[in-house]
């Protein structure tokens, strides 16, 4: 086979979208030019969802979150990877400002939610919590029926209309991928559905009211391969509506789920960029190794 | 790249034992040129005749290779550096069970030119062209052992000489052929014996493609040589 001269510029230095930054971990030069014929970088023409600048996240003395800078891509899936205790989580839950509840902690740096900082004084954290749905861990619904779990957060809202709630109910159920399993008992409690069906239904009523956002935080680690599948089928369908951040120790899963993969280590962003080429040509050596098994 | 050791050292082993094998398949190719070559040179049938039975060997330990590879991707899922060498392995061990089947070739050629005693001149031009291919298949597998990209490229850049000595010797070929039809029938044998060097010529370009795909995660099938040198460089 002959070499050609056509096509193809194989620069290695250029990231296309999403825009990368990490406290120590160096930056790469964009050209356009480069960008647009290196292939693995598909141009992306989605506007960030959520921009993150120079966020530190304090835990009393100890820093959890060192000068994070990144863009979030809209109606996208962005996995967080990387070792226990290296901030992912941690930075997951300063999109809803979930790190309010706990003492101690001291934010700098900001998040604007399509423009906003959601850490301006003049934000409502409910509000903003609607906006920004989150789901565990491990699956928590109320100990309430099937059908009320869902509507819950649409009768806090002060919605209580029957013939709404039926509406909103059906269709949330349906895009979590549970309406035809628990169709005939909705009024049944929801603790006896099966791990997968409780976390697809702790989905469900997140989505029900309609959040432009969607965290989860390792949503599957306590489920079965099977159940897991279908969790991540349905975070495939959910992206045409929702930008969705995932955080999760199985890379094979992000690998799986996401469009655009960041790894994180000791608090810093060490790398963020197209899925596709952060698991076959990573640029950080530090990444490189930690998604080969060789981080240790 | 230094790398680590995995975590896991099994799977250290595994990718380990690919790469040993897929140099244990390099060298046997390599020797096979060799002694078709020197099968011609010496005029020793008995060469010709080892590479001819031996070629079912190169087929065991492609298909062997081959499935070590379906294991490690099925049961390991490898990422970037990992995931690059196992698809350059299936690659390379493709494109050197080929390089087995055109040596193949090659010797049941030389038998025939052996067995009617014909002129040494119709062929003295291919066992110069026979070292050069057997040089850079031999650089290639040199290359692919110690991951580097660079030499891998250099030798890439050297199939265009290949081409040139083919483009001369059939030049040649044919004028034997019009200045005598009666040599037509030998000269024939000595056209495919060139023909094969070609594609193993092709062959190695192919493996240098596929280590530099491995080392620097470039795919430089039907890219610009200078335009991947000075990336490589670059880095």
């Amino acid at each position: 086979m002959q070499l050609r001269a056509e096509d193809a510029v194989l620069t290695d230095s250029s990231e296309n979208w999403p825009r990368h930054a990490a406290g120590g971990a160096p930056t790469h030069a964009v050209e356009p030019a480069a960008m647009q014929s290196f292939a693995d970088e598909t141009p992306d023409d989605t506007r960030p969802c959520l921009t993150v600048e120079q966020l530190n996240l304090c835990y009393g003395p100890k820093q959890a979150l060192r000068s994070i800078d990144m863009d979030i891509p809209e109606k996208r899936v962005t996995a967080y990877i990387g070792p226990s205790g290296c901030g992912k989580s941690t930075l997951l839950r300063c999109f809803n400002r979930m790190n309010d509840l706990y003492d101690n902690v001291r934010v700098e740096g900001s998040i604007a939610l399509h423009g906003q900082n959601i850490y301006d004084k003049s934000v409502n954290v409910a509000d903003l919590r609607r906006r920004v749905g989150m789901v565990f861990q491990k699956p928590n619904p109320f100990p309430k029926s099937i059908y009320e779990n869902v509507a819950y957060g649409l009768r806090l809202q002060g919605i209580n209309k029957r013939r709404i709630l039926d509406r909103v109910i059906e269709r949330s159920l349906k895009s979590a991928a549970l309406w035809d399993e628990v169709k005939d008992r909705l009024h049944d409690n929801a603790l006896g559905l099966s791990g997968g069906q409780q976390q697809r239904l702790v989905i469900a009523r997140a989505i029900a009211i309609e959040p432009e956002v969607l965290l989860l935080d390792e949503p599957c680690s306590a489920l079965d391969p099977i159940s897991t599948l279908k969790i991540e089928e349905l975070i495939y369908e959910l992206k045409s509506n929702y930008t969705i951040i995932i955080v999760t120790h199985n890379m094979q899963q992000a690998a799986r789920v996401s469009d655009y993969t960041a790894f994180m280590y000791l608090g810093s962003l060490v790398e963020f960029g197209p899925t596709r080429r952060i698991f076959t040509n990573p640029k950080e050596k530090q990444t490189e190794d930690y998604i080969t098994g060789r981080y240790g | 790249m230094q790398m680590p050791a995995h975590i896991s050292q099994e799977f250290e082993l595994e990718l380990e034992n690919i790469r040993a094998k897929v140099l244990t398949m390099g060298g046997l190719v390599e020797q096979h040129l060799a002694k078709a070559t020197d099968a011609l040179q010496q005029r020793r049938l008995e060469l010709a005749d080892e590479v001819s039975a031996d070629d079912f060997k190169v087929n065991t330990l492609e298909v062997n290779i081959d499935e070590e590879c379906t294991q490690i991707l099925a049961r390991r899922q490898p990422a970037a550096g990992d995931l690059r060498l196992v698809l350059a392995v299936i690659k390379i061990i493709r494109d050197l069970e080929r390089v087995g089947d055109e040596t193949a070739k090659i010797s049941r050629m030389v038998l025939r030119l052996i067995e009617n005693e014909s002129p040494k001149a119709y062929y003295i031009n291919v066992l110069a062209m026979a070292n050069h291919v057997r040089r850079i298949l031999r650089d290639a597998l040199d290359a692919f052992a110690r991951s580097d990209a660079n030499a891998a490229l250099h030798i890439a850049r050297e199939d265009p000489s290949v081409d040139r000595e083919y483009d001369a010797i059939m030049r040649q070929l044919v004028t034997y052929m019009m200045e005598d039809p009666r040599s037509i029938g030998t000269v024939l044998n000595v056209v495919w014996v060139v023909r094969a060097l070609e594609r193993i010529g092709d062959h190695v370009n192919n493996i240098c493609e596929s280590i530099i795909y491995q080392v620097k995660g470039m795919d430089v099938r039907h890219a610009d040589l200078d335009e991947i040198a000075s990336n490589i460089h670059n880095e």
